[in-house]
């Protein structure tokens, strides 16, 4: 049965809505999540590239939602050389939608209730607050109210702006992205690959993750600023006419992640932000599911504080922010400086780069080996990178 | 600015970048109110499948 109030309403239901919404149960708080698709998961718009330490802290391990364990990174510079990168620790491909219906299952065990086809269309505000949403549901316009909304509706989030919150990335942070699962491959199950260049993928790269050895996810992901002549599509058909002239297209989809910082606001009284809809992601690698489910851990136990305090106002929940700040926010600047200078990369510097990786030994790698090595190699290179994580301390203060 | 909906994949990239709130997703559909929109164009631009266009 749907009640009339919840303490907490979650929109989307995706790992950043079930997260935040399963924390604030577990504390005891009443949240309702609600999900505008028929499925949580669906349709996937991600390649499901993620670590098994990042997402071991949120959930078993389970089968089920794994496609293919990696243990090795390719990388492959514009002309055309490769390193191999082990040692890395233990990734994934998932399987998004059972991962996404996962996570939801869990936090129903924890009392909160899901609806799905329930698509938010409004935020209710009374003498100018905040006091629940509006939702369409099976041909009806429904009403619930609530203490807090938790806005977790991903990439494309509007809820965030009903509440008066800029939300707009600019086209350089943002990378627009075309994914297609292949069939009829030959390929390493373990091994996932990236290229990079100017003409393969401007500020982005192109990605093949395998979920068999027969099948993977391959995509590409540019930077906003750089696609409106030539899009993703053409880039990413000319990429598989070339390296998989005889696979079959079994999925296509179409998507975009935000590579900027997190929002300078993330919560204003009511209300707060979380997930891509707060722009959480890592902006180099584009990685988003771990951090999204990091940053509504967060969110989730503050709302259930919150709850227990009776206290809604921003002034409060801005604990969220700085324990996001503490936790992975900070990084994320020093990371989105970094990623501007990737963005004005030559194809010369890349090739450096897989130069560098190749000369450390594959099951010897690490960032700090990867760092030593650039430095005796392109001092210019490290000293950009360096020059990123003096901006970003200085931004902090 | 219009919207191809054959070519559209309700994927949200557009709402992402407009700076004035002008466009609006459903489950299955995307809608852009030009009596709001300023026509700065971003939204056609990032487009992954080129379904925008002015107009
Ligand atoms: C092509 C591509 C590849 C990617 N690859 C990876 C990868 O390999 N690894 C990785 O870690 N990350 C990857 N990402 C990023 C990752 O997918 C996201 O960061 C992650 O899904 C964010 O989770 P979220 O819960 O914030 O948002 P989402 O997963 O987008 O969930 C938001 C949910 O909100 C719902 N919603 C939206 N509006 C409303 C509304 N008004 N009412 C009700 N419900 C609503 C949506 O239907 C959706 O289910 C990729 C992204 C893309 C586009």
């Amino acid at each position: 049965m749907i009640k009339d109030r919840y303490d907490v309403v979650v929109v989307g239901a995706g790992p950043a809505g079930s997260v935040a919404a399963r924390f604030a149960a577990v504390e005891g708080a009443t949240v309702l999540m609600l999900e505008r698709d028929r499925e949580p998961g669906i349709p996937v718009r991600c390649a499901e590239g993620v670590s098994h330490n990042g997402i071991e802290p949120f959930i078993d391990i389970d089968k089920r939602w794994i496609a293919s364990q990696i243990d090795i990174a390719k990388l492959t510079s514009p002309n055309g050389e490769s390193a191999f990168m082990h040692n890395n620790g233990v990734g994934y491909v998932l399987e998004r939608r059972i991962f996404d219906t996962a996570l939801c299952e869990l936090a129903a065990e924890k009392g909160v209730q899901l609806i799905t086809k329930a698509n938010v269309v409004g935020l209710i505000k009374k003498n100018d607050k905040i006091r629940g949403v509006k939702f369409r549901y099976m041909g009806e316009t429904k009403e619930v109210e609530c203490d807090l909304v938790i806005a977790a509706d991903g990439t494309e989030s509007r809820v965030g702006r009903w509440a008066g919150i800029k939300t707009a990335v600019s086209l350089r942070d943002i990378d627009t992205c075309v994914q297609y699962t292949l069939a009829g491959l030959d390929l390493k199950r373990n091994t996932c690959e990236f290229y990079f260049g100017n003409e393969v993928s401007p500020g982005g790269y192109i990605w093949i993750f395998p979920k068999s050895d027969k099948t993977a996810n391959v995509g590409i992901g540019i930077a906003g600023h750089l696609s409106h002549k030539k899009g993703p599509k053409e880039y990413l058909d000319e990429f598989v006419n070339k390296r998989f002239p005889n696979a079959t297209i079994t999925y296509t989809v179409y998507g975009s992640v935000p590579t900027s910082a997190t929002l300078k606001d993330i919560v204003k009284d009511n209300i707060m932000l979380v997930g891509d809809a707060a722009r959480q992601v890592n902006p180099i690698t584009g990685g988003g599911v771990v951090q999204v489910m990091v940053a509504a851990r967060i969110a989730g136990r503050v709302a259930a504080e919150a709850v227990k305090k009776g206290s809604f106002q921003a002034k409060f929940l801005k604990k969220y922010r700085r324990e996001w700040d503490k936790t992975l926010g900070n990084t994320q600047k020093v990371m989105h400086s970094m990623k501007e200078k990737f963005l004005f990369m030559t194809d010369e510097r890349f090739n450096n780069l897989v130069k560098f990786c190749q000369k450390i030994p594959a099951e010897k790698f690490s960032l700090k080996a990867l760092f030593t090595e650039a430095v005796k190699g392109d001092p210019k290179l490290m000293l950009d990178v360096a020059k990123s994580f003096v901006v970003s301390k200085m931004k902090l203060k | 600015m219009k919207i191809n909906h054959e070519l559209c994949d309700i994927c949200g990239t557009c709402v992402a970048v407009c700076p004035a709130d002008a466009i609006i997703v459903s489950e299955y559909k995307v809608e852009i109110d030009n009596h709001i929109c300023t026509n700065c164009l971003n939204c056609l631009k990032v487009c992954p499948i080129k379904a925008i266009r002015e107009g």
